[in-house]
């Protein structure tokens, strides 16, 4: 309970960042490099009191943290519906199909899989180059095949049960049996691996951002916040790096508790 | 087993290829390493000049069949940027990525199965469900992060602790190793403690679930009920049974480890293959990044191999090869 109230929250700041953010931190008129790098809770000479400190620029933190969860977020469900979306037509062919089929599709599942996520993203983001775009694409490349995987394992199950022998019977088309009788019933197991993917992505995306490789500085994501300020960390100035991180965490273990609970209730053998 | 070899061996060859192949176009793609290599104010000859010698004004095609050749001898082509090989450039850092990599295993082992057996033989208690929140954060944590804070907080704060390099080294058989000086050990304990974190709460996680399952089954009551004491039931009967997927993970884990292992080098500046990865990411240097790739896929396609092996030596129920399962 307390993970979703956490997770809405979040999404609220997350939606809501423009509203409700004390300052633009990308509208260079409203920055003030007189400001910078004043530690949380101090005031600028103008009255105004940063919470969170800011940063080189005399970006306040507290706004620059609403507006990079803003992007975090967005990566991170994107890329996950998405390659949800494309996991679920490959899982769902490779099974209903079977054959050489499946067998392709496994057989580059298998190897796809057997790499780790972050060495994929890494060298197509290098290849690609930095963009929010583009680390969709590379988040997509690398979570489709989990959903591919599950899907097929399910559908498998699902493929010989009476109600799609019913409709092959009634003679429907197959995109229909496949689309309309046969995905609805694989979608609950996804529910909870898509949940936990999307905590994942944004970790990832965080991580390249952090190397340097994810998005541009135009549009700084948490994990960028986090890089831009690890320069300042060994001269004491702690504030710029750690509340971004800070916020990155909260969202990550809120996304996580959730999925957990989904699970239990998603679960049948705990029901009582 | 023979035969299951040699068709493993001949699948990962193809997959060899493929990967060089398709690395090859991606690199292929990046920019132009001339123009970051030669003198801002060379002339065009100079450039034409820079650009044959290192080999890029031949088509793509017949760039790849140089470097397959190369390959097959085992060169994999000079690093624009050292002008040395790439292969031994990458050699050269791989002892200190393997004992990070090492290291860090070693610290989620000798944590990991301990606490998980702890909170899967007492769920309820406020250990066991310590134990698990633990775990849940320590999934939570993004690596890099956990990186900055224990810089930030035992080298900045309490000064205890260098946050960069590998320290003093001694060398054995021409490999020179941190761990075995005081000064290396300094280096290595946060970047260690780092990278072992996530593979910490992943066996804890293991660990515990396998336990919970094993304590109910009828050979462990009937252990009980024979009088054996509490450390031989769980050290002896519920342990080895456990055992089996938890050195599946660890064995494929250690792949991703060191592939986990550039970001924890990043931060801590610690000089293995990783932070060279990123280095020639950011100067286009494309032979080292496409040696890079192969020498770590091979390490993977080495470390799954052995794991394999070992599987079905640890349970007999699995055959290699599956001709026995039809």
């Amino acid at each position: 309970m307390a993970g979703l109230v956490l997770l809405v929250a979040i999404l609220v700041v997350g939606v809501l960042a423009p509203v409700i953010s004390p300052q633009n931190p990308y509208d260079l008129a409203q920055l003030d490099v007189m400001d910078s790098k004043l530690a949380p809770g101090e005031k600028s000479p103008d009255g105004r009191t940063y919470w969170l400190g800011t940063d080189d620029q005399g970006r306040d933190m507290l706004s620059g943290i609403f507006y990079g969860l803003r992007i975090s977020l967005g990566v991170g469900i994107a890329s996950t519906v998405f390659a949800l979306a494309i996991g679920l037509v490959f899982g769902l062919v490779a099974a209903y199909f079977g054959g050489w089929v499946d067998t392709l599709v496994m057989r580059i599942v298998d190897i796809q899989l057997s790499f780790p996520a972050i060495l994929i993203a890494l060298v197509l983001l290098a290849v690609l180059g930095q963009g929010v775009d583009k680390i969709v694409v590379a988040l997509v490349t690398v979570q489709w095949a989990y959903y591919a995987r599950t899907v097929r394992s399910s559908a498998l199950v699902e493929r010989q049960k009476e109600y799609i022998e019913a409709a092959r019977v009634l003679a429907l088309g197959q995109a229909r049996v496949v689309f309309r009788h046969l995905l609805p019933n694989c979608l609950p197991p996804l529910i909870v691996v898509a949940t936990v993917q999307v905590a994942h992505a944004i970790a990832l995306e965080a991580t390249l951002s952090f190397l340097g490789l994810g998005l541009p500085i135009t549009e700084p994501s948490l994990g960028l916040l986090i890089s831009n300020g690890f320069q300042y960390m060994l001269s004491g100035k702690y504030w710029i790096s750690f509340y971004p991180g800070l916020a990155l965490l909260l969202t990550i273990m809120a996304i996580n508790l959730v999925a957990d609970q989904l699970r239990d209730i998603l679960n049948p053998r705990l029901r009582k | 087993m023979l035969a299951y070899a040699i068709r493993r061996f001949g699948q990962s060859f193809f997959v060899l290829v493929l990967m060089s192949f398709l690395v090859f176009v991606g690199v292929y793609a990046i920019g132009n390493p001339v123009e970051l290599l030669v003198n801002p104010q060379a002339d065009d000859a100079e450039r034409i000049r820079a650009t044959a010698a290192l080999g890029l004004d031949k088509a793509f095609l017949e760039q790849y069949w140089v470097f397959l050749k190369g390959a097959a001898s085992g060169d994999l082509g000079r690093s624009f940027v050292y002008n040395v090989p790439a292969l031994s450039l990458i050699l050269d850092k791989l002892p200190a990525t393997i004992e990070l990599a090492f290291v860090a295993m070693v610290i989620a082992i000798a944590l990991g199965i301990p606490l998980g057996l702890v909170a899967g033989l007492k769920p309820d208690s406020i250990l066991g469900r310590g134990i698990m929140a633990g775990s849940i954060l320590g999934f939570s944590l993004p690596t890099f992060w956990v990186g900055l804070v224990l810089i930030m907080v035992f080298s900045v704060q309490l000064g205890w602790l260098p946050s960069n390099g590998r320290g003093e080294t001694v060398t054995v058989a021409g490999v020179p190793l941190s761990f075995l000086t005081a000064d290396g050990l300094l280096h290595l304990a946060m970047p260690a403690v780092n990278l072992a974190l996530f593979k910490l709460s992943l066996l804890i996680r293991l660990t515990r679930a396998g336990t919970r399952e094993a304590v109910l089954q009828d050979y462990v009551k009937f252990a009980r009920a024979k009088g054996l004491t509490q450390g031989r039931v769980i050290g002896v009967h519920v342990l080895k049974n456990i055992l089996i997927p938890i050195v599946t993970v660890i064995g494929l884990e250690l792949g991703s480890v060191i592939a986990f292992a550039i970001v924890t080098e990043s931060i801590f500046a610690w000089p293995g293959t990783g932070k060279l990865l990123i280095d020639s990411i950011n100067q286009l240097d494309r032979p080292v990044i496409v040696a890079y790739l192969l020498v770590i896929v091979t390490l993977f396609i080495f470390i799954n191999f052995v794991v394999d092996v070992l599987y079905s030596m640890l349970d007999p129920r699995v055959r290699l090869g599956g001709a026995a399962s039809h």
